[in-house]
């Protein structure tokens, strides 16, 4: 898949920690497609955050990795993040301008002490030959696209003024005014309420279509994946065990693991949700709920336990 | 079925801001009353004042065991000692609410030692025992919080909440926090205690799904006041009032095909993401 917009071959990274070194991703291997929304799904400790890290060249400094990241623009040359130096103006061009993050937690991705409508316009700032009034003005309309009324006045408060669906729209703003070709979700509505979930993700779908771009959205709710996703990846203790379209990853999955993810999905017991998804919670899938338990992580481990739980 | 807590007319407010409105409601022996409200609903403020965490305004709390009934905020903090053996709380946040310079041991025998209940020996007994009925090792005891993942840390919570047999346990958003697959295994743990225990709940949650699955009644605030209560079921599949409906419309399904749609607020004027 040449045309894909990113593609990530055989990535490995591991943290040195006290109690040796832990493996977090194992070998994985994806290409994202152009202009649609993939989803990456697992519980915590699977590798989904460290994956996508890794694309913005975020991980710390006690992990090491190898294997190869390319990211390849509209127009001009394929990048190959995973051998640019970290002091590569490239990086810094990437970061925010082609690629950008959300984070899960609102109120750490923004700054308590300056005005939202300055913490938007920043990246223009950084990224583009603008003046300050011009990037203003640009902040101002992209705060008003995100649905935050009143946008002209709102930009000179402060984010502790904001709710915390409100700052998840500013923080929103501050990742697309670039227009970014990719646009990473770091569990985005995990800290939210279901009402303002229910909003965000509307919201990113629109803006996704709208401004045409890629999105990989990390999760471990197999419902925000089935409502906002084109494509799914299932990751279990830094491997992907299944792959594929949403309506087919959820309607017939493959692997043990992802069955045992959707019956972990609350309400699926009592199965008054329509859609027929309650015909899976059999006894005998050998994976019960004690399989999640033991999710910490800690030693070495090298992925036979994937290699277990497949049929 | 019995009534336990009888919760009438309970009113608090911040600054003037009212946060409860006049709520009221019972809660019978050995059932699961669910509370769900997104954030600033009041919620939270209506649980802690039934535990007397907080003074409300107005209204009572009663609360009945094998004395009789008891009203929560006239008691003495010395009458009320004994009783809050019988109410407990497990708490949303499990890296938060455990001290990270405690052994689980420690963690675990506190309630024992504040309630001066056995001696060392025998509160070291009633550790090991409740470590059992969570699943949990026994050599977890000797353990500190940081070595244990947020499922484990919350199931050292729910222990400690059960150290002293209560016979009324709040849960707090015990389960938001939790990833899903922990999270049911979390709520399958709740549900055996309740069984073996005889346990009444009050669970305090903004997932609906969560409720469903979990609770045998639910009572949906909104704004400081009650705007729907009745059985599970009944709130689930024939909800009465608009904002249930709203809420219903948020969660996400998980068939592809069932896409959500933008919340239409306006039609019930609630705008709930306002600042304030």
């Amino acid at each position: 898949m040449k045309d894909s917009l990113l593609s990530i071959e055989d990535l490995v990274v591991e943290f040195k920690t006290d109690v040796g070194t832990v493996r977090a991703l194992d070998g994985i291997s994806f290409e994202l497609p152009r202009k649609c929304i993939t989803a990456i799904v697992g519980e915590s400790g699977s590798g989904k955050s460290v994956t996508a890290s890794s694309i913005m060249r975020l991980l710390p400094g006690s992990a090491s990795s190898s294997g190869a990241i390319t990211f390849r623009p509209l127009d001009g040359d394929p990048i190959h993040i995973s051998s640019l130096e970290k002091n590569d103006p490239l990086l810094l061009h990437l970061r925010g301008g082609m690629v950008s993050m959300i984070f899960q937690e609102p109120m750490t991705a923004l700054s308590p002490v300056h005005q939202v409508g300055d913490q938007v316009a920043e990246a223009v700032l950084c990224h583009r030959d603008v003046t300050r009034d011009e990037a203003l003005a640009e902040a101002a309309t992209m705060l008003s696209r995100v649905g935050i009324v009143d946008a002209e006045n709102k930009m000179h408060q402060y984010p502790f003024e904001f709710s915390g669906g409100m700052r998840q729209r500013v923080v929103i703003a501050m990742a697309l005014i670039c227009h970014p070709q990719l646009l990473l979700c770091d569990e985005p509505t995990t800290a939210l309420d279901v009402t303002t979930q229910a909003d965000i993700l509307v919201l990113i779908k629109s803006l996704q279509q709208e401004f045409n771009n890629s999105v990989l959205f990390v999760t471990h709710d197999l419902g925000v994946v089935a409502q906002i996703a084109d494509r799914v990846i299932v990751m279990y203790r830094g491997q992907i065990v299944e792959s594929g379209s949403v309506r087919e990853v959820l309607k017939t999955p493959k692997h043990v693991y992802t069955r045992h993810l959707l019956t972990s999905v609350p309400g699926m017991k009592t199965g008054k949700k329509p859609g027929g998804f309650q015909a899976w919670r059999v006894d005998d899938w050998k994976l019960d709920a004690a399989m999640g338990s033991n999710t910490t992580m800690s030693g070495p481990f090298d992925g036979h336990q994937v290699r277990e739980f497949k049929q | 079925m019995k009534e336990l807590l009888s919760v009438q007319s309970l009113c608090k407010s911040f600054a003037g801001l009212p946060v409860v409105r006049s709520v009221s409601f019972n809660v019978n022996e050995s059932n699961t009353l669910g509370i769900v409200g997104e954030s600033g609903s009041g919620k939270t403020t209506l649980v802690r004042s039934i535990l007397r965490a907080i003074q409300p305004d107005s209204g009572t709390v009663r609360y009945r065991n094998s004395d009789g009934w008891h009203d929560i905020h006239s008691l003495s903090d010395k009458s009320l000692l004994p009783l809050r053996r019988e109410i407990q709380m497990i708490f949303q946040d499990p890296f938060a609410s455990l001290n990270p310079r405690m052994t689980v041991q420690e963690i675990l025998e506190e309630p024992l030692v504040i309630h001066r209940l056995g001696n060392k020996a025998a509160r070291r007994q009633r550790v090991m025992e409740m470590l059992q009925k969570v699943h949990l090792d026994s050599d977890s005891a000797a353990r500190f919080p940081h070595a244990f993942s947020g499922g484990q840390r919350q199931r050292i919570g729910i222990a400690r909440a059960l150290i002293l047999e209560p016979r009324l346990v709040v849960c707090d958003e015990s389960v938001s926090a939790l990833d899903v697959s922990v999270q049911a295994q979390i709520l399958d743990l709740l549900n055996e205690l309740q069984e073996e225990l005889g346990l009444t709940y009050l669970f305090v949650a903004h997932d609906l799904r969560v409720v469903q699955e979990f609770c045998d009644e639910v009572l949906v605030m909104y704004q400081g006041q009650v705007v729907e209560q009745g059985s599970v079921e009944r709130v689930f599949e024939q909800p009465t009032h608009d904002y249930t409906r709203l809420l219903l419309s948020a969660i996400p399904s998980l068939d592809p095909d069932e896409r959500l749609k933008p919340l239409d607020r306006q039609l019930l004027d609630l705008s709930t993401d306002v600042v304030g």
